[in-house]
């Protein structure tokens, strides 16, 4: 063995590459949340009534606030694209912080929501929910399953900015290598656009 | 791997490093097994990104899993030799044919092709360095890892092993005691490096192919990986979402599929096979596209339909998601349903066998050159042809009723998947195994463990269909007297069958340690990778090529 040499595997880099990779990743993404939308589209129709009783539980406000919240999120994020390229390196930190900050208020928001409703015993498996009858049941399953998956993104998401915002800051990330930001940037976006999708099904159809 | 050509080599490669200034060129000399990278032994495979270490990672993992659910095959078929219990009880033989089942489908089957020749040969073949994120594909194998070992430490754990089959049918799947928690994560992470693995080669096919190689002058073993690469980013999401749904169900009793709580067991048959209908499209297009190089390489003859196989390719990826009904026409859903079912399950099958009569007339007027992959290959099509025929019996509304879960399914599903994709695998062993290890193996042996295997092959699968039509059930470890004959035959097969895989394994893992150096070129192939030495170097390609030929071209071949 004569190589003691790290091996020369040329380093290869290709930005279009990566942010089509990014996509692919994204449509996998979609179609993980698709399965669920099925699911819930065919247990919604087999118990109408109950998803239309059960959607009343739910706050309209907090969640029109929290769907508010990610839209100007997406907003920031996005301006940071653009504010990479243009060089602004302190703005670009400052939106990015401000997105991983309004992605912490989701959560946040989501705990309290969350803990109101196991509170009242509206969780899946409680008595509670079991007296209320199978619509109620699978109402509330689908909606700590869905909204609890997408809050891991919202982790996740928060996490690929975190990292982003550490690569930006070290000057690894700038005018013309940006395409992790755009990247991260991408992510960011599937997790607010599943979430547009998510408000009106819980929230609002009733 | 050290033979007398590769020591001469590291030899001069010594030299030239201690007189000259390391390099770019020098690097190049060896093969990619000298290139260690940072650490040694076994660290320097498990921490490479070189495709085709991965890629020979994935060759070693997947045929340890292959070997332990072969013989847990081979275990059943010897309880089934007589009726009643032979040599395990009905819970036992619940267990071993479902992880039967987990391992051949998730560890062995789906990721097998792409995984193992995929990473090795998709680059050789377009002309790249690599694929297009080296340390992503990595990531996969370590996944594809993990995802083994937490669904085989299923078995281990109390409640007992998995008795569910491969399917994980609700509600039993949440309401047996037995540990499916480990076993149903296990598939879901397998399923996310599965994803991994085809979203690389969409972007490597995109981006990496050499100059000069538009579309239609890429091999057909990178479309059928293009093709196959879609299906595995597209449909297994689908069942990563049901897998985690099954989780719900037994740790929170959410209902999606449980009658009890209103919920439809129906529907989780249905998001299943939306993705394990495509799944068995992952498994059999790369065996085409293996099959499609070895065909005109023994043939000397340029493939005859090369853009009708790319259409055919691309039509069973996109009609393949329309066609998961067909495994539920007894579950309960509308005539009309059905009827659609039916009609797409027949049309899918259009493409297929376009394929077969475009290998077959490649064949026509060549001038063949008998070799064991040739062998393979040309086996591969006749037990393609038996399992595919057979498949439109069960796609057919009126025979399936009387067919469905019998032994004739399982006949048919193994004369497809294991026939179809293992003669490919096999096939395609033979036929890259003297530019993946730059040695060659015994032809003779080579061939009496390809006939000794498709005997028993043919001997163990082909009772199973008469079995299946007079109504032998299939996961029963049990049966009725009338069904005695066939099974012996069958359990005779599959004792053949394994004497002619050990025949096979034992000259490939000895001629990779010791066969005669291979040539560049041993078959006259006229793919890229054939232009590069055996085993290739690190970087494959001294100087990326500039394809102007088409794939197929014997003209410059002697």
């Amino acid at each position: 063995m004569i190589m003691s040499q790290p091996a020369a595997h040329t380093e290869h880099f290709d930005a279009t590459a990566s942010k089509i990779g990014m996509w692919l990743f994204i449509f996998t993404e979609l179609l993980l949340f698709g399965g669920l939308f099925i699911v819930y589209s065919v247990i919604r129709f087999s118990h109408q009534t109950a998803f239309h009783l059960a959607a009343e539980e739910l706050d309209v406000v907090l969640g029109a606030t929290n769907t508010g919240l990610l839209l100007l999120s997406s907003m920031t994020i996005a301006m940071s694209v653009s504010a990479i390229q243009f060089g602004h390196k302190r703005f670009t930190l400052i939106l990015i912080s401000t997105t991983i900050l309004i992605g912490l208020i989701f959560l946040v928001n989501k705990y309290f929501e969350w803990s109101l409703k196991i509170e009242h015993g509206l969780y899946p498996g409680s008595a509670t929910l079991q007296g209320l009858g199978n619509g109620d049941t699978l109402f509330f399953g689908l909606y700590f399953f869905m909204t609890g998956l997408h809050a891991l993104h919202i982790i996740a998401g928060v996490s690929i900015l975190g990292w982003v915002l550490a690569r930006v800051a070290s000057g690894k990330i700038h005018g013309t290598h940006f395409v992790h930001l755009e990247n991260g940037a991408l992510y960011w976006h599937l997790v607010d656009v599943i979430w547009i999708f998510l408000f009106p099904l819980f929230y609002l159809i009733s | 791997m050290a033979g007398n050509k590769t020591f001469i080599q590291e030899k001069e490669t010594s030299d030239l490093i201690n007189s000259h200034a390391l390099t770019y060129m020098t690097i190049h000399q060896g093969s990619f097994y000298e290139n260690h990278g940072k650490y040694k032994g076994i660290m320097a495979w498990i921490t490479s990104t070189d495709h085709k270490r991965i890629g020979l990672l994935y060759l070693y993992s997947i045929t340890s899993a292959f070997v332990l659910a072969a013989i847990l095959g081979l275990l059943m078929k010897l309880e089934l030799i007589a009726p009643g219990k032979t040599i395990m009880d009905a819970r036992a033989y619940n267990g071993v044919f479902t992880l039967h089942g987990i391992t051949m489908i998730f560890l062995v089957v789906i990721p097998g092709l792409p995984a193992v020749f995929g990473n090795f040969m998709l680059p050789l073949m377009i002309g790249a360095r690599d694929v297009a994120f080296p340390r992503l594909n990595l990531f996969s194998w370590w996944l594809y890892v993990l995802g083994a070992l937490v669904a085989i430490s299923s078995q281990f754990m109390g409640g007992g092993p998995p008795d569910t089959g491969w399917t994980f049918y609700a509600p039993y799947s949440f309401r047996t005691g037995t540990n499916m928690l480990p076993a149903v994560m296990g598939a879901f992470i397998l399923g996310f490096s599965s994803i991994l693995t085809g979203l690389n080669f969409i972007v490597t096919i995109h981006r990496m192919r050499a100059p000069g190689m538009n579309w239609f002058k890429m091999p057909l073993f990178p479309w059928a990986l293009y093709g196959t690469a879609w299906i595995q980013l597209l449909a297994t999401p689908i069942v990563g979402i049901t897998l985690l749904m099954v989780v719900g169900e037994r740790l929170l009793h959410i209902g999606f599929f449980d009658p009890a709580l209103g919920g439809d067991p129906v529907l989780y048959q249905h998001l299943f096979w939306i993705y394990s209908h495509p799944a068995v499209y992952i498994m059999i297009l790369p065996a085409m596209g293996v099959i499609s190089e070895i065909l005109p390489t023994f043939a000397r003859k340029p493939i005859f339909g090369y853009k009708a196989i790319i259409v055919s390719t691309m039509l069973i990826a996109i009609v393949g998601y329309f066609v998961w009904g067909h495994h539920m026409y007894t579950a309960g859903m509308s005539s009309t349903a059905l009827i659609a079912f039916s009609f797409l399950t027949f049309l899918v099958a259009i493409p297929s066998a376009i394929k077969v009569f475009n290998w077959i007339s490649t064949l026509y007027k060549g001038s063949i050159h008998l070799e064991p992959p040739f062998y393979w290959a040309a086996s591969f099509l006749f037990v393609f042809m038996i399992g595919g025929l057979t498949g439109l019996i069960l796609g057919s509304l009126a025979t399936d009723m009387h067919v469905h879960d019998t032994a004739f399914v399982v006949a048919h599903f193994h004369y497809i998947i294991f026939g179809g994709v293992g003669f490919a695998f096999f096939g395609a062993i033979h036929y890259w195994f003297p530019k993946i290890f730059g040695r060659m193996y015994d032809k003779g042996w080579a061939t009496i463990g390809w006939i000794t295997f498709f005997a028993g092959f043919v001997t163990l699968y082909t009772p199973m269909f008469y079995l299946g039509i007079m109504g032998m059930p299939r996961r029963y470890f049990d049966y009725l007297p009338q069904f005695h004959g066939w099974n012996i035959v069958s359990s005779f097969g599959a004792l053949i069958l394994f004497a002619g895989l050990a025949i096979i394994i034992t000259n490939l893992v000895r001629s990779a340690r010791m066969g005669p150096i291979a040539e560049t070129n041993p078959w006259g192939g006229s793919t890229l990778e054939w232009t590069i030495p055996s085993p290739p170097p690190l970087e494959n390609f001294k100087e990326i090529p500039t394809v102007t030929r088409k794939p197929y071209d014997y003209s410059e071949i002697s």
